[in-house]
């Protein structure tokens, strides 16, 4: 009777993989380059230390975003996850900024579109100006504006939902 | 006598004088190596600096320990968390930008279709008065305006 091949881990490691081994769900043998990664740059004892410390039903995300913050560090030795971080905030800025301007514009052409209050007949009506006093002549209508600011709320299962930037 | 590093005082050990963390974990601040030495470890992060330039060392340590932060911060996430929130913003914002700009073109057409509109009608309103002035002749001794 063959026993169950060791986790990618065990194998890198050079160890036995025992029954509960707290890598092999997350580190299976047919991708020794997924741990290789993530303990050059964290290193086993550390990862496991971190398993460790969660329940399991949170080990599998864990493990992906340890997996992808690797992955960047190898790419990128200096920046990391930080580089994307910082190009992605950039891409934020820049439009909303440009959502700033169409926002404006769109007030500049409701505001031309106000309804011309018609002058009154000059020539002929008498000298009484009190008309000019009233109220709807200085009545500019409040258009609401959404707010440019996006409000998020953090949310977890939506982590490794979205392309991660490559 | 030399004050050790914040690495070798974590680390309890001498502080030599070429001791590469030095630079980057004075004394001051030991919060920052202990961060940084949780998620990665001391080897690691010796390797990682090792294998650097001089010059881009600093940079280096400044970015794992804001991803240590994180990290500690968020265990299951750590900075991709906050990669996954910008993603999302930069969603939203691209939403938001596509129904306004759609919004300002609609603007645009119905402006420009009730100006098309005002200009006919004038058109209109002169060329009846014209027909009229011209009434009295057949039809063969009309002007063609030329508006088909």
């Amino acid at each position: 009777m063959g026993g169950t091949s060791p986790c990618a881990s065990c194998k890198l490691l050079r160890r036995r993989c025992a029954k509960d081994c707290i890598f092999a769900p997350y580190f299976p043998s047919d991708d020794p380059q997924k741990f290789a990664i993530v303990h050059k740059v964290f290193g086993a004892s550390n990862v496991s230390k971190m398993l460790q410390e969660l329940p399991v039903h949170q080990r599998a995300d864990a493990v992906n975003s340890l997996v992808y913050e690797a992955n960047a560090r190898m790419r990128d030795p200096v920046y990391g996850c930080v580089g994307a971080i910082s190009y992605l905030q950039n891409q934020v800025s820049e439009l909303q900024m440009q959502l700033a301007v169409a926002q404006a514009e769109i007030l500049c052409i409701q505001m031309q579109q106000e309804p011309v209050i018609p002058a009154p007949a000059a020539i002929d009506e008498p000298e009484d100006k009190s008309f000019l006093l009233h109220p709807q002549y200085f009545n500019f209508a409040s258009s609401s504006s959404s707010n440019v600011i996006p409000d998020y709320s953090l949310n977890r299962e939506s982590v490794f939902g979205h392309d991660m930037v490559s | 006598m030399n004050t050790r590093c914040a690495a070798c005082k974590y680390l309890r050990r001498r502080c030599p004088s070429d001791c590469i963390f030095s630079p980057y974990f004075p004394p001051h601040d030991p919060q920052r190596f202990a961060s940084i030495h949780r998620i990665y470890g001391a080897s690691n992060v010796a390797r990682m600096l090792q294998q650097l330039p001089v010059n881009q060392r600093a940079a280096t340590v400044d970015c794992l320990y804001y991803e240590a932060q994180c990290r500690v911060q968020d265990p299951v996430c750590g900075c991709v968390g906050v990669i996954s929130l910008l993603y999302q913003e930069i969603h939203n914002a691209e939403t938001k930008l596509a129904k306004t700009k759609a919004q300002i073109a609609l603007f645009v057409d119905s402006n420009s279709a009730r100006e098309d509109f005002e200009v006919e009608s004038d058109l209109n309103v002169l060329l009846h008065e014209e027909g009229n002035e011209f009434a009295h002749l057949g039809p063969s001794n009309q002007v063609s305006f030329g508006f088909t």
